[in-house]
């Protein structure tokens, strides 16, 4: 019954205790903060990407939790639908066909994109505004609404290209990995509905292990090059992926191989460090942004370019 | 129905790993603190759950339905969320994508709400009441099957058959509607009668 | 389903034919990856599309469309011809032994006795050869030419790989790995699972696709135990519980049959039923036909049914013709000989074949009266939607009534899965407005036809006045009330045989399940089979008890299945002959020397002995069927037919077209495309994201598929100089449809003898309701055809032409 070892609780109705909060901030964008004593034990959410049907379940349960209205688009001649993350939707289904050519057979890789849950956030590091983005002591990586300033700042600073900025509200979204759900003791609501338990949640070393049984379980179908992506260039991540092919991640949508924080962010955080940028003004935020991103002496054309490719993990 | 002992039932019988151990090594449950700021409020605080089968394909798979106010107790009820019922020995609380959008059928745009009747040769419904539309249902299936019902066939044996009015049955509607349905439509001789089994 | 969805997981190999349960099932699919994940089970895929549960699977083939015959029975024979093959299952447990006839044969594609004017067969030489006592003669060594063994080798033998090849574009190697890999299933410790659903069905031969599979697992010995069976995936969630209750033109509930008007008298009905045992000591259930049906016409009409009257007989319809199915009432609503017609959920403009002849047959009617939760296309079909519902209101006299029902979410009451649970569930919801639920809108239309006829009087009354009718509210009767009735009752005491003056049952009291119900009219029963399902215990369709003793996948304490909560059909075919388990690790049931014991309630009487009554007590031969005798109309074998638009002729038979013994109502034979013209073999089928024609009116499945599309392979695309994402026309000799493409390395160009054969995927789901954009379904291509037996439209292949077209003006 390996599987249902993963069946999540049933969600509470009544009056519930969140079970992690403020207190458990291990990072805060643009301050300093001191770590709890006591770090929780890290989650992490599964992908088993050779189990993945590519049924979108998890996409509209994440719709519908997160009581997320995307519009209606159209057909672009693709599987893919919606094409891209947006404000309104915070996973999608990555659909690629591939011939593999060493059996000639087609594969069609299906993988579920949105946030990962960097273990070293450079969605974090880049943000200027003070506690929009947090990280808490289980891994999860968060958005404050309230305090993000829509800067634009944490997709640069993303390796996989995940954070979009609503035009509503002109701030960023991102899966929170339920952060909410989480709180009070239940999985993502991905996890939960997805009907193949190719998404599972649980503690990270317990996820790292059904993934070892995965693996075996796949090299004795053939895939010796079966793995688990959990990329040490960003610490580790806390959304992880079960591949038929770990050494060739970028067959999958492009998921890069080695990601890592660009080395524009790792200099920004620098500044904000050097600038105390929770003492300043909105403006002067924005006028250092501009200093740096745009207009920048020390941060050149060159620079950008390499970012780009970075976050599109094509370096 | 007490939801609470099935429930205990199902971790005791399958165990449910994640629920009885993973969990609670988290430490999930016990310790009492505030929101965290980024954290939204779990929105099923106080909504009230109703046990019910997605409408869709013939897995069944088990849901809960969340609503305000408790159509049990005689309130008007609205559902807010539907997920899977993790108690279910089939579907253990997953859905596919139809299953996870529920929500969307039951507040659906397009929703029959009223009786209507469009009336021949006419671009539009009229609104009706009830008893209205019912009254209509039942004037036009009696004067066609007086019209048209055969009690003997050429050869004088008793068929009581009527064929000039069809009826088609669903395929999503409960076992005992569909037993009401069949009592209805075989005791008016219907021979036409069929369902979506084919398609 | 034989077995049930939990029960998959206990199976070492699935074979997903005919079906695709990843997109369709995708809950149920589930089971599939645990076998895959904890047994190490594998997955094989045959369809003409790489689909999404081709994208998991172990072992993928592409097969063309409507030629599964030939690959199953090339399995078959590569199972027979290499002696993979469960002998001790075949000799005791099918009908292979048994001796047919002599004039049974089998030649250019016809069975014997066909009458090509009737489209049909005179069937008297499909039948055994039976004794002087009126049992079946039978040949154990298997060896005798006239044997059922003999004439299956003989009858598949012309299915070689390479035929298969040539008819299937299956290539040579892929074919025999599945045939290898199918093969070692023939082990009594190994066991397939065939996961089937409209792929199979939805074809001029779609029953024969479904016994051509059954009979290999037969051969496999692959019926009754954990982890086999012969699994259909019901589409909708609750069509397997009204086929169940017979809500179809032939059926009375329990799979009885609505008389013929040969049958003038209830004597001369029974004659034709209730199947004498055609082996010494066999156990033939149809024996107790009539306690069903006596039970049933006095669910009907109560007191009213007596033995007097023949208990009501002469109250039930009796058939002119074989059914009034979909079809056939369509084409009668065409000729203009139908006045109305009533649709209770179903949306049969989208769902049923040639849209434009459905328009046409809907624009003759009187009345059209539509109960849904949804606003249908059906309901709506005079109304003009531009190109996607081109209609002149002005024109169509037809007056329409639309009713508002209850959702899923605002019923309670019970529904059958494809597993055979019957499963209560309990409303949460109140209705938006003013909708109400279907049993009572069927109750509020009957009272109302009741009291016009007290009051007007009119034709043969009885059958509606009499009907009874005795809910506490009669305007609402409750699911409880209805579901008590389904499970029947005993209207009189009941004492025992033996002994007259013990009362076992007493009047009033629920039986306990169809073992009580009499054919003297003392019990009544408004469905056999879900007898059982809420008796005195209580109501067993909501238990929600999740034990699993020893973790079988049987939760038999879970809801309640029919019949009387066995959860795996033909289970004593478990244990081998002398109730032993074939195999050790899946146990299911076995005999302890003096009864049937084990996980799940006996498929035969408790205390029959194992070597003496055959497993299979609802044939009267009590073994499985290789040869199913005069049962099908076109014949006691399945066979390899094209389907009636093909893109290749058929290289066993050339002069047949389709399956001859399919119906083809006139003028629709003319509407059939054929190569030369229409090129491309199209399919049609739905998407993950998407439920037939709901979902459309649900906003988050519109937005994961917005827009009809067709798929089309890379070569084709190129050929036609079609750009992914494009326009395309699609048109088929019955209309013309356009849309976005798809081009998709999934459906790949196949290669049938010796020509290459493009095919064209249609998924269904848009029409001119709802919130996806508006598009155009396959039936507006699909030709008026069914299935030879059960009439189920061919729908997953037909012939189309497509071009590159500009796209629509934004």
């Amino acid at each position: 019954m390996a599987n249902f070892e993963f069946v999540l609780p049933p969600a509470p109705t009544s009056n519930v205790k969140p079970i992690f909060g403020e207190q458990d901030l291990i990072r805060r964008s643009a301050s300093t903060i001191t770590p709890p004593a006591k770090r929780q034990t890290e989650v992490a959410k599964l992908i088993d990407v050779t189990k993945c049907i590519g049924c979108k379940a998890c996409e509209v349960a994440c719709l519908e939790w997160n009581d997320l209205h995307h519009e209606v688009g159209s057909n672009t001649g693709v599987y893919d639908n919606p094409p891209d993350l947006d404000p309104d939707i915070f996973t999608v289904m990555r659909f690629t066909e591939w011939v593999n050519p060493e059996t000639k057979n087609l594969e069609w890789l299906i993988r579920k994109d949105g946030c990962m849950h960097c273990e070293d956030p450079g969605c974090l590091k880049a943000c200027p505004a003070p506690g929009a983005i947090v990280q808490y002591s289980n891994g999860i990586v968060d958005i404050d609404h309230e305090k993000c300033i829509g800067c634009g700042y944490c997709i640069k600073g993303c390796p996989f290209n995940i954070p979009r900025i609503s035009k509503v509200d002109h701030t960023a979204y991102k899966c929170t990995l339920c952060s909410d759900r989480l709180a009070v003791g239940q999985g993502p609501a991905c996890a939960k509905a997805c009907p193949t338990h190719a998404i599972v949640f649980g503690t990270k070393d317990d996820m790292k292990k059904h993934a070892e049984g995965r693996i075996t379980d796949l090299k004795s179908r053939g895939f010796r090059n079966a793995g688990l992506y959990d990329p040490p260039g960003v610490g580790g991540t806390h959304v992880m992926y079960v591949l038929h092919h770990a050494d060739q991640p970028e067959l999958y949508a492009g998921l890069p191989s080695n990601p890592t924080i660009s080395p524009i962010v790792e200099l920004w955080k620098g500044a904000v460090k050097y600038v105390g940028l929770s003492a300043l003004g909105f403006a002067a935020v924005v006028g250092v942004l501009h200093h740096l991103v745009v207009g920048a002496n020390r941060v050149t054309a060159e620079d950008e370019d390499n970012a780009g490719k970075l976050k599109q993990g094509r370096s | 129905m007490n939801m609470e002992l099935s429930r205990r039932q199902f971790m005791a019988g399958a165990g449910a790993g994640v629920a009885g151990t993973t969990l609670g090594s988290l430490g999930f449950g016990a310790i009492e603190t505030a929101y965290a700021d980024s954290i939204r409020a779990f929105k099923l605080t106080g909504t009230t759950e109703t046990r019910n089968t997605c409408p869709y394909c013939s897995v069944a798979c088990g849901i809960i339905m969340y609503s305000k106010g408790n159509l049990a107790k005689g309130e008007k009820a609205e559902i807010i969320h539907i997920e899977g019922d993790p108690d279910h020995p089939t579907n253990r609380g997953t859905l596919c994508p139809k299953g996870a959008s529920l929500l969307d059928f039951v507040h659906s745009k397009t929703r029959t709400l009223y009786p209507q009747i469009r009336k021949p040769g006419s671009d539009k419904w009229e609104r009706v009441s009830w008893d209205v539309a019912l009254d209509r249902v039942a004037r036009l299936m009696k004067d066609d099957r007086d019209k048209n019902f055969v009690a003997k066939n050429t050869d004088g044996v008793t068929v009581n058959r009527w064929l000039t009015t069809g009826f088609l049955a669903a395929s999503a509607t409960t076992n005992e509607t569909a037993w009401a349905t069949y009592k209805v439509v075989r005791s008016t001789g219907i021979l036409a009668f069929d369902n979506q089994a084919r398609v | 389903m034989t077995n049930s969805w939990t029960d998959i997981k206990n199976t070492d190999l699935v074979v997903i034919m005919g079906g695709n349960a990843a997109e369709a099932h995708p809950c149920g699919f589930k089971w599939v990856t645990e076998a895959k994940a904890n047994r190490g089970a594998r997955l094989i895929v045959v369809d003409p599309r790489f689909t999404r549960s081709a994208s998991v699977a172990d072992m993928y083939a592409p097969i063309r469309q409507g030629t599964d015959i030939a690959f199953l029975f090339g399995v078959m024979n590569y199972c027979i011809s290499n002696n993979n093959v469960q002998w001790d299952y075949v000799k005791a447990f099918t009908n292979a032994p048994y001796i047919v006839k002599e004039g049974f044969d089998f030649h250019d594609g016809l069975f014997t006795g066909y009458d090509e004017t009737k489209r049909d067969y005179n069937k008297s030489t499909w039948e055994y050869e039976l004794d002087a006592d009126g049992y079946v003669q039978a040949d154990d060594t298997l060896e005798n030419p006239r044997c059922v063994w003999s004439l299956l080798k003989k009858h598949i033998s012309v299915y070689t790989p390479e035929m298969v090849e040539r008819i299937c574009g299956t290539p040579k190697d892929k074919f025999l790995k599945v045939a290898q890999m199918i093969s070692e299933c023939s082990s009594p410790t190994k066991t397939m699972t065939s996961m089937y659903a409209l792929g199979w069905t939805q074809h001029s031969k779609g029953s024969q696709n479904i016994r051509a599979m059954a009979m290999l697992q037969l051969i496999l010995g692959n019926i009754g135990v954990r982890g086999g069976g012969m699994n259909a995936l019901r589409g909708h969630s609750n069509i397997q519980g009204l086929t169940d209750i017979g809500l179809m033109s032939n059926l009375i509930p329990g799979y009885l049959t609505i008389p013929t008007e040969k049958e003038a008298t209830l004597e001369v009905y029974m004659s034709t039923r209730g199947f004498k045992p055609l082996r010494p000591n066999q156990m033939s259930y149809w024996q107790n036909y009539k306690k069903f049906f006596v039970s049933f016409q006095k669910s009907m009409w109560g007191s009213a049914a007596t033995a007097e009257n023949s208990f009501a007989y002469d109250w039930l319809p009796k058939l002119d013709l074989p059914s009034y199915d979909v079809l056939r009432i369509f084409e009668l609503m065409h000729q203009g000989k139908v006045n109305g017609y009533i649709c209770q959920g179903f949306n049969p403009l989208l769902s049923a074949p040639n849209r434009k002849k459905l328009t046409a047959a809907l624009s003759k009617l009187k009345f059209l009266v539509v109960m849904d939760p949804l606003q249908t296309e059906t309901a709506r079909f005079w109304e003009n939607h531009g190109e996607f519902n081109d209609v002149d209101s002005s024109k169509i006299q037809t007056e329409v009534i639309e009713l508002p029902t209850t959702c899923f979410a605002e019923d309670t009451g019970s529904l059958s899965n494809s597993g055979r649970w019957l499963q209560w569930h309990w409303a949460g919801g109140s209705h938006p407005a003013e909708g109400r639920n279907d049993a009572s809108i069927m109750a509020q239309i009957y009272l109302r036809l009741k009291a016009l006829y007290e009051k007007e009087g009119g034709p043969v009354p009885d059958p509606i006045v009499k009907l009874d009718w005795r809910y506490k509210d009669p305007a609402a009767p409750t699911p409880e009330e209805l579901a008590k009735e389904l499970n029947g009752s005993a209207l009189e005491d009941i004492t025992d045989p033996n002994d007259p003056t013990k009362v076992i049952l007493a009047k009033g009291k629920q039986v306990v399940s169809f073992a009580a119900l009499r054919d003297d009219g003392k019990t009544a029963c408004g469905c056999w089979i879900y007898s059982g399902c809420f008796n005195e215990a209580g109501n067993n369709m909501a238990r929600r008890d999740t034990n699993d003793p020893d973790s079988t996948g049987a939760y038999s304490t879970w809801a309640w299945s029919w019949p009387v909560n066995r959860r795996i059909l033909y289970n004593r075919a478990s244990s081998d002959i002398n109730g032993k388990p074939w195999d050790d690790s899946r146990k299911l049931l076995w005999w302890d020397g003096a009864k049937w014991t084990g996980y799940d309630v006996p498929d035969i009487a408790p205390t029959a002995k194992p070597d003496v009554v055959g497993p299979f007590i609802m044939n009267p031969e009590g073994t499985g069927r290789l040869f199913t005798r005069g049962m099908m109309r076109d014949g006691p074998f399945p066979a390899h037919y094209e389907p009636f638009e093909s893109p290749v002729v058929n290289v066993l038979a050339p002069k047949v077209r389709g399956n001859p013994a399919a119906r083809v109502f006139k003028g629709d034979m003319e509407q059939f495309g054929d190569a030369e013209e229409f090129p491309y073999a199209a399919t049609s089928y739905r998407l993950t994201e998407h439920f037939h024609f709901w979902t459309k009116h649900q906003h988050n499945p519109a937005v994961m598929q917005p827009e009809f599309f067709v798929e089309i392979s890379e070569q084709l695309a190129k050929e036609k100089g079609i750009k992914s994402g494009g326009w395309a026309r699609i048109w088929s000799k019955r209309g013309s449809i356009k849309g976005k493409v798809v081009v998709t390395k999934r459906i790949a160009p196949l290669t049938c003898d010796g020509k290459t054969v493009h095919i064209v995927g249609i998924p269904l789901h848009w029409g001119f309701m709802g919130e996806t954009r508006k598009g155009f379904g396959p039936n507006s291509l699909t030709p008026y055809v069914g299935d030879a037996n059960i009439e189920t439209p061919e729908y997953k292949a037909f012939l189309v032409d497509i071009e590159p077209i500009p796209g629509p003006v934004a």
